[in-house]
């Protein structure tokens, strides 16, 4: 079995996991096959362990758990001498001793070449990256951009099997990064090598990949190919790293029927009724309309030009989106929002939780359920006190704009329990939705305020039933919102 | 105006330049082209290379020089390479270590050495040339090593990673990588142990030394009351220095100018 699995699969990591000295988990049950040829991408923000593993895979580093299998056979204990793969390193680490010739011969002589066919080699290589006779240039009279091509070249002369770019565009200008990341696909198709390559950068990862990793937290969150990174995210943190989204958190209410920003839409995604979800839409895909032709309405709060596009804000309720509209639009102006169902992308809330973004008042309370829930701000913020004035400041001394903070306040299903006396709880509704899931119903209560709650409860109650909510203050739960 | 008030704070040291510095070097050259009468004279030149003494002493101090210089390189890389890769929990306190001798007085440690060699001796004259070096060694040894550290220390370890990437293993990554990287900090502290050790005679005589080195012979003649000869030695030893000096000065520049030693990108 392994063994037909092997002529495809060039490397296999199976159940990587790295943990520092200090006990910091950077890398965590790591799985990830590429195949022969591939150009992989791993994607993240720093300190999402990508490095790292490119590091283990480059031999510089070891992994704590797991196994690392190239072409079947496990190179966990093999040093970075000999194994067949070659790196191109975030800032070059040229050899400033030697010069360009002596660079990238440098592997060449260790495998005791012959004299010649090092020149020959050599001289490949630099036409590979375009700087035909700059064998004898030092290498600190070159430019960033010629220090990374030599940098290249010094890898890929060593007919690597594997070639490894760690961030290797990160210090170069835009103009010659977009540059070179053409080069580097092109280079990629002629050499038929297999590149793993790290980058921050999403729009890098998407224009070079045939396969992108995306990572946060030492986890792989999604790998696919870019179109299905972009178009497919697994969940929030994907649609909100692979470019700008607006993401709302709603329910299904029907077959291809989905439920936020206070509207209904229509979806290509067919999730079971009653679903808590996370709808993805792109700024791209919100047509922005007459308030009478759109599905919701708002207000445009700002309108900033980005050169191909204007990127549009739009308030419409408590829900922020984000438009990219090609036609500029008053800001203070009313507008309608439409969506087609293909611009809604449907992926299942990871937790289901009720949260209800809010405001504070002057006094520092919350502005939900009118000041009858007592947080302790300084809890929420770092080091934050109230000073003698009785005004909330910050870890510099920096009085806290009550105005300005937004406050998450959620609430676990389980907590809420509902009673048909209209008094007994804090808030009031009707149910509007009840699946059996199975140990208990789960309904959602949309509140008078037009608030949707999820509430669990062991007993039958009917559709349209008003109910009042009955949570325990202590139940609550508060963050702020970034 | 503001430019010129800052000028002006070089004033105290330019003043302390002029009187202790250029002054008595043009005093040396003065006495050195000149006889007991006070007429040019290049005899006192000439009679230096003629004189076997003072030519002996010359060879027998680069002698001296080169071999203390030698061991210390010798002793003194090793013990800065494990300073720098090693992971010590406190790295500041093992360097301590051995830069330690230094903060004790230089008499107190010649005469603990001179007694410990006494005692595996017997009689300190006979072995004058070995008991030179090992107090030479003894009181350089750290100039050579925190130069050399402090280059160790500031090597891109990416460089070493990237060796060790194209395939070198660990010997042939010291070999390729690290020892031509860390010349400027050996440049350094040969600059700082071999012109020392050819004039530093202290050292000989708290030995109770009976050999002389470049330093003794001009006390010698000053003592005589010889400034001109005295003079003339020391010139040429200055001459020396300078020649020295130029030689390995463009590897010096190359330490001056940055860490990596010149890769930076821009």
């Amino acid at each position: 079995m392994e063994h037909t699995t092997s002529g495809e699969n060039i490397i296999e990591l199976k159940h990587i996991s790295r943990t520092f000295d200090d006990g910091f988990r950077v890398v965590e049950d790591f799985n990830l096959t590429v195949k022969r040829g591939e150009f992989v991408t791993f994607l993240g923000p720093s300190g999402c362990g990508k490095t790292t593993t490119l590091r283990m895979i480059a031999g510089f580093d070891r992994p704590t758990e797991g196994e690392l299998l190239l072409n079947g056979k496990d190179i966990s204990d093999l040093p970075p001498n000999k194994r067949p793969i070659n790196t191109v390193f975030q800032r070059y680490a040229l050899f400033p001793h030697l010069n360009v010739f002596d660079n990238i011969a440098f592997g060449l002589k260790l495998k005791k070449l012959a004299k010649a066919e090092i020149v020959k080699k050599v001289k490949k290589a630099l036409e590979m990256v375009d700087l035909e006779g700059f064998e004898d240039r030092t290498i600190s009279t070159l430019s960033g951009g010629q220090q990374q091509r030599i940098a290249i070249a010094r890898a890929i002369v060593n007919e690597p099997e594997i070639l490894l770019l760690d961030e290797p565009l990160g210090a170069l200008d835009l103009k010659m990064r977009k540059e070179m990341q053409l080069e580097l696909k092109s280079m990629h198709q002629k050499l038929g090598i297999t590149f793993i390559y790290v980058t921050h950068d999403q729009e890098e990862a998407l224009t070079m990949s045939d396969k992108i990793v995306v990572m946060s937290e030492g986890k792989i969150q999604q790998a696919g190919t870019p179109e299905d990174i972009y178009n497919e995210p697994k969940n929030a943190f994907v649609a909100d790293f692979i470019g700008e989204s607006n993401i709302f958190s709603g329910i299904m209410t029907g077959k291809y029927r989905v439920r936020f920003c206070g509207a209904e839409f229509v979806c290509v995604d067919d999730v079971e009724h009653g679903t808590m979800i996370d709808a993805v839409v792109r700024p791209e895909d919100v047509i922005l309309t007459t308030p009478e032709q759109g599905t919701i309405r708002g207000k445009v709060t700002s309108v900033i030009f980005k050169g191909v596009h204007y990127e549009i804000t739009v308030l419409s309720g408590k829900n922020e989106i984000v438009v990219q509209s090609t036609k500029k639009a008053e800001e203070g102006s009313d507008v309608g929002i439409l969506i087609e169902p293909e611009g809604i992308h449907i992926m299942l809330a990871e937790d289901v939780v009720n949260r209800i973004e809010t405001g504070l008042n002057k006094d520092y309370s919350l502005q939900f359920l009118d000041g009858m829930l007592s947080c302790d701000l300084t809890q929420l913020f770092p080091n934050a006190s109230f000073n003698s004035d009785g005004v909330l400041v910050d870890a510099h001394g920096d009085a806290i704009d009550a105005e300005t903070v937004r406050i998450i306040v959620s609430v676990k299903p389980e907590c809420i329990e509902m009673s048909d006396d209209k008094e007994a709880g804090l808030l009031r509704g009707h149910i509007i939705n009840l699946i059996y899931k199975g140990d208990h119903y789960s309904y959602v209560v949309r509140t008078d305020e037009d608030e949707d709650f999820i509430v669990d409860d062991e007993y039958l109650w009917n559709m349209d039933d008003y109910v009042s909510l009955i949570i325990p203050k202590e139940s609550f739960e508060y963050a702020v919102k970034k | 105006m503001q430019l010129r008030n800052k000028k002006m704070l070089c004033l105290p040291y330019g003043v302390f330049l002029v009187c202790f510095v250029l002054a008595p070097l043009l005093v040396i050259i003065y006495y050195a082209f000149t006889n007991g009468e006070g007429r040019f004279t290049v005899e006192n030149l000439t009679g230096f290379f003629r004189s076997p003494k003072t030519t002996g002493t010359l060879l027998y101090s680069f002698g001296i020089a080169v071999v203390t210089t030698g061991v210390c390189l010798l002793l003194a890389y090793p013990i800065a390479y494990i300073l720098a890769r090693g992971k010590f929990q406190n790295k500041s306190v093992v360097l301590m270590l051995f830069v330690m001798p230094m903060w004790i007085n230089f008499t107190l440690r010649i005469t603990a050495l001179k007694e410990i060699l006494t005692v595996i001796e017997g009689n300190l004259s006979f072995h004058p040339f070995l008991n030179t070096v090992i107090g030479m060694t003894y009181d350089f040894l750290p100039f050579m090593i925190l130069p050399i550290y402090t280059t160790l220390l500031k090597l891109d370890k990416s460089l070493l990673e990237a060796a060790s990437d194209l395939g070198a293993d660990p010997v042939q990554t010291f070999f390729q990588v690290t020892l031509p990287l860390s010349v400027p900090g050996i440049i350094s502290g040969i600059f700082m142990v071999f012109l020392p050790s050819m004039t530093n005679y202290v050292v000989l005589d708290m030995l109770y030394n009976s050999t002389y080195i470049m330093g003794s012979l001009i006390g010698a003649y000053f003592a005589a009351y010889d400034w001109h000869g005295g003079s003339m030695i020391a010139l040429v030893l200055l001459m020396i220095i300078l020649v020295f000096t130029l030689f390995t000065n463009r590897y010096a520049d190359e330490d001056a100018g940055n860490g990596r030693g010149g890769v930076v990108s821009r």
